[in-house]
């Protein structure tokens, strides 16, 4: 894995190496070179198989963490790719030219976090919420359990416990283990 | 012959008992198939319970004239086949209203029913519907070559068309039955027979696992009740036909449902051994063997 | 089919003629269902019995729920023996299925599939998930309760429901028929107008007939 933590560093300037395990590494980029690095990756160091694309809503920091994970099969080590958009303006560069999976993963993330892939195929159609209204329903600041009460007629008499204090009780009703 | 009105009446009991024999005969076979399966399988009156809660439901929804005539054609094809053909030879009661030269008539009436069947499933508008007829009727017209070929074959070895004659003449010892006396004939119509009975390896018309059921993937209620009691009469129609002409015809009632019970049983048992066949393979294999023993038929009459 | 297939519009023929197509009016019924009311005393006794011993099922399978469906048809459970039966089209099954939790996709497929259904119609759920959300009641996409949008007969908790318990609820759907409670379907009709409301509240989109015919 050294050789593409090198070729990374010198070729793309990529920063926070991670090694995850031995087999496993996580690098964090810039969104200019990611196309580039994405084909180096592909052509060059034999990381054909693009796993998935998937997104963190960093809320706090105000950005979106975009994670491209890759495969090299000839010697079965995966790549993660990190990058980092702002939240008020979430677009990315699209990847659907490299790999035509890519365009199924970009529409998801489309319509669960609201980042835009301009170009990418059928970017804009409905994924699996058809015909929703609501802010992305994977931004953290979408009240999920709110919504779900507003809309979908919850059955009265259902019981939430908290976990912890349940178990003591069942476990230990003279409060002997507290 | 003479027409009396009487014969409408006879024609009617005699419908009546084809359809009951049909749809028990049905059952049982489905018991059968289950019991090998080692499961315990449907009642033996089940297709009852079917035929009458599909007439007892309270709505329908029609999709034109067609759709509406399509069931119709198909049942009067079954009811057609079986009202011109002799029942049981000798009987007064159940002669029907066969006459001379019937048999092209019932050649007739055997592919009336799915080309009535192609109009009202083609106005459904269902593109399964379309798909389903559009297999049919191309394994249907394969099917038949062989079994037209040995009707040939048997019309030029008996001189004539009618099928109470044909009967007559394989009457007085199992030695005269056209299965003997012209066996490559019968090998040929048998083969032909297993195309049009819907059993396995030629039922992908039909059949629930392929493009949903088929032809009738719109028809429902009263629609497919129609369809159903066809499904009962049509077999049976068709059986007793082949009785008729190559296993010498049957002068009363058990030994017709004998006759017919063991030649039903023919493609069930060709079903339950062979894979399906797909459409294209099927519609090859029936222009090959089996219409080669059709024509060879003919030639060594 | 998307949205913008539905709306008006002009289109040109094969033969050159321009005409205008309106999807909506032309390839739909528009015409609003009326119950049906059951036949005479005596015979709808007789009508019930056969539909409670030949049940047809549509087998929606959504969710994990459609694995424990399968082994009905296996030797072990055969359902085959209480006249039970799978079809393939909804225009020919009398039983609904819906067997699991239900996004908003998947409801709108439901519901269409129940409406082709021809009347008397029956619905079983299996699972918790349709009984009020199961694991997914506070799911963004979930719905929490069927009987919101289509009336359902027979309720079978679990999660998922045994193959023996499937056996349990269709038992207890026979005698419902055979009493005389399955009208569902009429009950849908009389109160189409709560249950459309409740439709489209979480159907958004909503790209087809009031009644799918």
């Amino acid at each position: 894995m050294d050789y593409v933590i090198q070729e990374l560093k010198t070729l793309f300037s990529g920063q926070n190496f991670e090694k995850k395990r031995g087999d496993l590494l996580f690098a964090t980029l810039d969104t200019g070179v990611l196309v580039q690095a994405l084909k180096h990756l592909r052509d060059m160091l034999g990381f054909r198989h693009l796993v998935l694309i998937t997104a963190v809503d960093w809320i706090e920091e105000d950005l979106f963490q975009i994670t491209y994970l890759l495969r090299n099969y000839t010697q079965k080590t995966d790549v993660g790719i990190r990058v980092f958009v702002p939240r008020s303006n979430p677009i990315m560069e699209s990847i659907h030219t490299l790999w035509e999976t890519a365009a199924t993963y970009q529409r998801e993330l489309h319509e669960m976090f609201g980042i835009d892939f301009p170009g990418s195929p059928r970017v804009n159609k409905p994924f699996i919420l058809e015909g929703w209204q609501e802010i992305p329903p994977y931004r953290r600041d979408f009240d999920t359990k709110k919504y779900a009460e507003e809309t979908y007629f919850p059955r009265p008499g259902r019981k939430t416990h908290d976990p912890e204090t349940y178990m003591k009780q069942k476990l230990y009703p003279d409060g002997t283990e507290s | 012959m003479t027409f009396h009105w009487m014969q409408l009446v006879y024609a009617l009991v005699s419908l009546f008992i084809v359809l009951n024999v049909g749809l028990i005969i049905q059952g049982i076979v489905r018991k059968i198939g289950a019991r090998l399966g080692r499961r315990h399988g449907i009642r033996w009156y089940q297709l009852y319970l079917d035929l009458f809660k599909n007439y007892a439901m309270r709505s329908a929804v029609s999709h034109g004239i067609m759709f509406y005539l399509g069931p119709v054609f198909r049942l009067s094809g079954g009811i057609g086949l079986f009202l011109f053909m002799p029942v049981i030879y000798g009987s007064v009661w159940f002669q029907n209203f066969s006459g001379s030269g019937d048999l092209i008539l019932l050649t007739y009436f055997i592919f009336f029913g799915t080309l009535g069947m192609a109009l009202g499933a083609g106005e459904s508008g269902h593109p399964y519907s379309a798909i389903g007829i559009t297999r049919g009727l191309s394994q249907t017209t394969a099917a038949e070559i062989p079994l037209i070929l040995a009707i040939i074959a048997i019309a030029v070895q008996y001189q004539t068309l009618s099928v109470t004659d044909i009967v007559a003449a394989q009457q007085g010892g199992i030695l005269n039955w056209t299965l003997f006396t012209n066996p490559l004939a019968t090998i040929a119509a048998l083969l032909g027979f297993l195309g049009s009975m819907m059993r396995s390896p030629f039922d992908v018309v039909m059949a629930p696992q392929e493009i949903p059921v088929g032809p009738p993937t719109e028809f429902h209620s009263n629609f497919l009740a129609v369809l159903q009691t066809n499904r009962a009469i049509f077999p049976m129609a068709k059986t007793i036909l082949y009785v008729n002409l190559f296993f010498g015809g049957a002068t009363n009632w058990p030994v017709l449902i004998i006759k017919v019970f063991l030649l039903y049983m023919w493609p069930v048992f060709i079903g339950v051994a062979f894979p399906r066949f797909r459409v294209d393979q099927s519609i090859r294999w029936f222009l090959r063997i089996p219409t080669l023993i059709g024509i060879l038929a003919i030639l060594f009459i | 089919m998307s949205n913008d297939d539905l709306k008006k519009r002009r289109v040109i023929g094969p033969d050159g003629i321009e005409f205008e197509v309106n999807p909506m009016e032309d390839y739909f019924c528009t015409e609003r269902p009326h119950p049906e009311s059951p036949a005479n005393r005596i015979l709808e006794k007789f009508f019930n019995w056969a539909r409670s011993e030949s049940v047809w099922i549509l087998g929606y399978g959504t969710g994990c729920g459609a694995i424990e469906m399968r082994p009905l048809m296996t030797p072990r459970f055969d359902a085959y023996r209480f006249g039970i039966q799978w079809r393939p089209t909804p225009r020919q099954a009398n039983l609904l299925m819906v067997s699991g939790y239900l996004s908003v996709k998947t409801l709108k497929r439901v519901i269409r599939s129940y409406e082709q259904m021809q009347n008397p119609k029956f619905v079983m759920a299996l699972g918790s998930c349709t009984i009020n959300g199961g694991m997914y009641w506070d799911s963004y996409n979930t719905i929490n309760r069927l009987d919101h949008y289509l009336p359902v007969d027979v309720y079978v908790a679990g999660c998922m429901p045994r193959p023996e318990s499937i056996l349990a609820g269709l038992e207890e759907l026979k005698k419902r028929i055979r009493a005389g409670k399955g009208e569902g379907a009429n009950a849908y009709i009389e109160n189409l107008d709560w249950y459309k409301a409740n439709q489209k509240k979480i159907i958004k989109d909503w790209d087809m007939p009031d009644y799918n015919w």
